[in-house]
């Protein structure tokens, strides 16, 4: 059932894509460099993805390309700790990615991989479910949202996330940003943040900041859209994804 | 009847400027962790995201509920022996919903935002419940215990149109803690907490703890004062508690049963840290190890006749049943269930000083309330208690 609310909601959104949308790709377009979403048509149908070919990140930098691009991005403070550090999107082995299917005997290549992490915009998300006062919330093309300034900092989300993708600003994360972003705004202590598929580039029609910096090696796209790109990799090689046992529907898909 | 809480001995002025001073303590600690931030002042990190105080939350919420164990006997089943103490166990009620109450405010990263739990009510969140069924449990103690005993200040007979509300407040306490167990019980991501065992398991440990702190109280009341809570009374609470301590222990086993016998790993894991350590990481081993210490040394003496029926026998084991479950749901389950993370690695989690400083300040706003309230119950029944048979208090 589609609540008044909800119809203010979407129709805003659709009008931002569908209208909005194709005037800024238009702008865009002509700026060198910039890697365009080709997708955009309307709200209708439409649930972004991502499929990460793990085959093809090779060296340490290209794992810290993408990281850079997003983190710089967005203002992620720089937190040595890890008890306490705020990462949006970051590495760990084939074995801890995948605590739990993990197989023991895979050939010792996929082994050493690393993998990238990020928030996976669950379809099911147990984060949106549990969060008290919807500050983190569903975008109906799939995009699992954080709004910073609405969230309690109750961190029951960050209980409820099976995918550690959460963070929590420990401490004032304004303090440990090195290079500051002045278009992307800063937090405040006591929040949550996590990875927002870089809502605010998909609604100007461009490409995440990490799909762009991958360069080729992400791949993006509508999943409902049988002509996508994305459908057509998935389709064409084996994937996984983090703990589909659990029902929450990661919308990240991994290239082994 | 407020004015009674204004008159009082030297020493109860003492144990009242304790608490107040421990609130402001709390207070400070509370507003210099929102100052430099929580990874200074808690042992709480990414993987560790909720710790001590809400372990507190979970526990007080059991003790508050427990009223219903005084209360549900004398309003529904005319048991008069309880007739002295049921205003005990409401105003112990109120007492404990605030330190619940408070526990999860405390933890809150931007606490000025608590309104928009209210302003943006989402009723997928069991955090939203959480709340709605604490204020109006605490409300509903609140009216029913001031009502009461107003009517017993002036020797009367409750007032009839309080009858409804006793009969809601009944209903709700097992509710409040059915609500907080299901903070815990769907979380997919967190196997130790998922069990539909859940919520019946915090009522039996609620309903071992509750009496047993009741039952102290009860005994430093007859010290104290010269209102008697009875000792027929106190004797049942001991039996109560007997009851659901092995309850409480039994579904201890039917979660090592489900997690053992069926391999899965990530069941056994936060069993097997918790009890033996997992991967090289004990913290938590010691305390455990004394918290069943505390359950078993209670369960004996309170499984004896003699013993329990002991004053002082009886009061070690409500201690011990008290404090064994206290170390076990106030904050061993809260941590284990985040270990291992979803990465199967296991970071540890430990109460720092400040947390628990701020904790020690809520629990005094709780003390104080409760404090407060029985002064002026106990001052009302010193003079005269009249249940609702007319029975006169006798003083000795
Ligand atoms: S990965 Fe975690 S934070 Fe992201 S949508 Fe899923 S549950 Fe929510
Ligand atoms: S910490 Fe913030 S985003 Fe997470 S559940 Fe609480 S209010 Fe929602």
């Amino acid at each position: 059932m589609i609540t008044r609310r909800d119809f203010l909601k979407i129709a805003a959104f659709s009008s931002l894509l569908g209208l909005g949308g194709a005037f800024t790709i238009n702008a865009l377009e002509k700026e060198p460099g910039q890697k365009v979403l080709k997708d955009i048509k309307a709200l209708k149908g439409k649930r972004w993805a991502m499929v990460i070919d793990t085959r093809k990140f090779k060296t340490q930098e290209d794992f810290e390309k993408v990281i850079r691009a997003c983190h710089k991005a967005h203002n992620v403070p720089e937190i040595a700790n890890p008890l306490h550090e705020v990462k949006w999107i970051w590495t760990d082995d084939y074995e801890h990615s995948f605590a739990g299917t993990a197989e023991e005997y895979i050939s010792t290549e996929v082994k050493e991989r690393k993998f990238l992490l990020l928030c996976n915009h669950c379809d099911n998300a147990p984060c949106v479910r549990v969060c008290p006062v919807k500050a983190t919330f569903k975008r109906p093309d799939g995009i699992t949202m954080q709004d910073m300034h609405r969230c309690i900092g109750c961190k029951f989300c960050m209980a409820g996330c099976p995918y550690g993708a959460r963070n929590y600003n420990f401490l004032p994360p304004r303090d440990y940003i090195k290079e500051l972003n002045p278009e992307y705004p800063t937090r405040t202590i006591g929040v949550v943040e996590k990875c927002t598929f870089c809502n605010e580039r998909i609604d100007r029609g461009l490409l995440p900041y990490c799909v762009e910096a991958s360069e080729g090696k992400i791949i993006f796209g509508d999943l409902y859209d049988p002509n996508s790109e994305i459908r057509k990799v998935l389709s064409e090689n084996i994937v996984i994804r983090r703990k589909v046992e659990l029902g929450t529907q990661p919308m990240v898909f991994y290239i082994i | 009847m407020l004015d009674l809480a204004l008159k009082g001995r030297p020493r109860y002025w003492i144990w009242v400027s304790f608490l107040i001073t421990m609130i402001l303590i709390g207070f400070i600690c509370w507003m210099r962790e929102h100052h430099i931030g929580a990874a200074f002042t808690t042992g709480l990190s990414r993987d560790v995201t909720w710790g001590f105080h809400v372990g507190q939350l979970t526990f007080f919420v059991g003790v508050a509920a427990s009223a219903v164990l005084v209360v549900l006997p004398y309003y529904f089943h005319n048991y008069r022996v309880f007739g002295r103490i049921a205003v005990i166990g409401e105003f112990l009620a109120v007492g404990c919903v605030l330190i619940a109450m408070l526990s999860v405010f405390v933890i809150m990263g931007q606490p000025s935002r608590v309104w928009n739990v209210l302003l943006h009510a989402t009723p997928h969140s069991i955090i939203f419940w959480d709340m709605v069924v604490l204020i109006t449990y605490l409300s509903l103690n609140l009216l029913c215990g001031w009502t009461v005993l107003h009517a017993e200040k002036k020797s009367a007979p409750p007032p009839k149109w309080i009858k409804p509300f006793i009969y809601w407040a009944i209903l709700w306490a097992p509710s409040i803690h059915t609500v907080t167990a299901f903070l815990y019980a769907g979380l997919p991501g967190r196997p130790h907490w998922m069990t539909a065992l859940q919520a019946a398991h915090f009522l039996a440990t609620a309903f071992a703890a509750g009496p047993s702190l009741l039952i102290i109280l009860s005994m430093i009341i007859r010290k104290v004062s010269k209102f008697d809570p009875g000792q027929q009374a106190i004797n049942k609470l001991a039996e109560i508690a007997t009851y659901a301590l092995i309850i409480h222990l039994f579904f201890i086993g039917l979660e090592f049963f489900t997690a053992f016998y069926s391999q899965i790993p990530d069941h056994m894991k936060s069993l097997i840290y918790l009890y033996q350590g997992l991967e090289g990481h004990n913290r938590l081993v010691p305390w455990m190890a004394v918290s069943t210490l505390l359950a078993f040394i209670g369960l004996i003496i309170f499984i004896f006749p003699p013993l329990r029926k002991w004053n002082v026998t009886k009061v070690i084991a409500a201690a011990c049943v008290f404090f064994s479950i206290w170390m076990d749901k106030g904050f061993a389950f809260v941590v284990s269930g985040f270990i291992p993370n979803p990465f199967d690695r296991v970071t540890e989690a430990w109460i720092a000083l400040n947390e628990f400083l701020v904790a020690a300040g809520v629990w005094s706003v709780g003390a104080l309330v409760i404090t407060v309230l029985y002064k002026i119950a106990i001052t009302v029944k010193e003079k005269a208690v009249f249940d609702k048979y007319g029975q006169k208090q006798v003083v000795e």
